[in-house]
């Protein structure tokens, strides 16, 4: 593995073994060793050209823990505003050395481009891109699913998700339905019509319009945020309605499976998509989430960052 | 290939080490033994229950994964991180032995050593080892060893043990030069 661009370029053994490197490493975060000597000497550089807190943090805190050197660099206050192009701000972070770089960006595919272009040499880990993809989310949103009702399986094997809201938008539920899917969970998008990609139905998923019907037969209900920001068309008539169909409050949750849990990528639109209720139960691994995050991109940076000299004199 | 160490080789040598553990240490009181994964943790296990036998009470111990303390991980294809169990008890000022298989080129046990001091400070920190082969990268060298095997450096030494193998046996690989 020299990259992690998208969910789709991993094969089921890629995606377990990631999650297994996790698990050992979130065992190591919890006992009386919080730094690791693993990546010392390396660089890796947070390129973020989308606002983002919690993705940026945790991959901040994950190198950090393996002794990696972390440059934080977004666009606000850097010469990404002053109209520097990709490619330029690239080959600026060949030039410093990075072994590897972290990146947001608004445009979809720009992890791609990244990667394919000779303009660095090390390895590129999409952040999010656009409306693309988000991998690590996906990854570790497995990885919680698979900690709460894996039952000890390496896959998720019969778990049944339905992914709710703004799929649209959503480049954590497109890494998600590919993830899921390909650990064997059976995933169903739940949505108002307009809120679904075109050509959702070659997705290897199954859609409904009605929440009610879903809530009862699912072990993972995972909310997706509204993502105002990116709508230029009415997608709703508005927010209470979205809200009154799509939204999970205690009354919904009450019909949950024994044993199912909530999960939303953050940040969370309290009492759009989800109640405040819901979101503090004892249902919600929201919390968790960001946890096991942590631990997941650190299995990601080591994956992809030990061996590296190999690769590089392979190549 | 030839075999270097039969089942009961094993067994006996096993035995010798586990007495020279308690010796060494003045019984068993403040021992923990750290298993090397995958065949030294099984080791581990087997010198503990024997040392358990001849005291009479359960020995602590544990498994000391190392993968992310090595110094080739640039070198080398990424391995997969195997689990670290530290015994309730602790290592602060107890006497770790540290038990792997094979003692070949000592960087193991150098990166052994590095994780160890993330955990605690014990005491004194011992090595076992069931083969010694030779060809020291590092100034290291084991307390207790099963059995000196002079190698050629191209020659493969193969540990075999039960629990994984389904037989206890070790064998060298390749012409000796």
């Amino acid at each position: 593995m020299r990259h992690l661009l998208s969910i789709s370029d991993l094969s089921k053994v890629e995606a377990i073994s990631i999650l297994d490197t996790a698990h050992e490493l979130a065992r190591v975060s919890d006992g009386a060793v919080k730094k690791l000597p693993t990546l010392r000497g390396r660089t890796i550089v947070n390129l973020f050209a989308e606002d983002s807190t919690r993705t940026r943090i945790s991959f901040e805190a994950a190198a950090k823990r393996l002794s990696a050197d972390v440059i934080n660099f977004s666009a606000k206050g850097s010469s990404v505003s002053k109209g520097e192009s990709l490619k330029d701000t690239a080959m600026t972070l060949q030039a410093m050395g990075a072994d590897a770089v972290v990146i947001r960006h608004s445009a979809s595919g720009a992890a791609q481009r990244l990667a394919d272009s000779q303009w660095m040499s090390g390895s590129v880990v999409n952040a999010g891109d656009g409306t693309h993809e988000h991998p690590s989310q996906a990854l570790l949103d497995a990885f919680t699913i698979r900690k709460h009702l894996g039952l000890g399986k390496s896959d998720l094997e019969g778990l049944t998700v339905a992914i709710v809201g703004d799929v649209l938008h959503s480049r954590v539920a497109r890494s998600n339905v590919l993830l899921l899917s390909k650990l064997g969970a059976r995933v169903t998008l739940v949505a108002p019509p307009t809120l679904l990609p075109v050509g959702v139905e070659s997705w290897p998923v199954s859609v409904s319009y009605d929440l009610d019907s879903v809530i009862p037969h699912v072990d993972v209900v995972m909310m997706l945020r509204v993502q105002q920001e990116r709508m230029s068309d009415l997608y709703f008539p508005n927010a209470r309605e979205y809200s009154r169909y799509f939204g999970l409050n205690g009354d919904r949750m009450s019909q949950m499976k024994t044993g199912s849990i909530v999960m939303h990528p953050g940040p969370m639109n309290r009492g759009l998509e989800i109640s405040a209720e819901v979101a503090d139960s004892a249902r919600s691994v929201i919390t968790e989430q960001v946890t096991n995050g942590v631990s997941v991109r650190m299995a990601i940076l080591y994956l992809l960052l030990t061996g590296s000299a190999l690769e590089a004199g392979s190549n | 290939m030839s075999v270097a160490l039969s089942a009961p080789d094993i067994k006996r040598a096993l035995t010798r080490i586990s007495h020279e553990i308690l010796e060494r240490n003045q019984g068993s009181s403040s021992i923990v033994l750290l298993g090397i994964p995958t065949r030294g943790a099984h080791l581990a296990q087997r010198i503990a229950s024997i040392i358990s036998e001849i005291e009479g009470v359960d020995i602590p111990c544990g498994t000391l994964d190392i993968t992310l303390f090595r110094d080739d991980l640039r070198l080398r294809a990424p391995r997969a991180i195997m689990p670290t169990t530290i015994p309730s008890s602790g290592i602060e000022d107890k006497d770790v032995i540290l038990i792997d298989d094979v003692l070949f080129s000592g960087r193991t046990i150098r990166s052994a050593l590095d994780a160890l001091g993330e955990i605690g400070r014990p005491r004194t920190v011992q090595l076992a080892t069931l083969v010694d082969r030779g060809h020291r990268e590092l100034p290291i060298k084991a307390d207790f060893v099963g059995k000196n095997l002079p190698t050629s450096k191209s020659q493969t030494v193969r540990v075999l043990l039960g629990e994984i193998d389904g037989r206890d046996e070790v064998t060298i690989e390749g012409e000796s030069h």
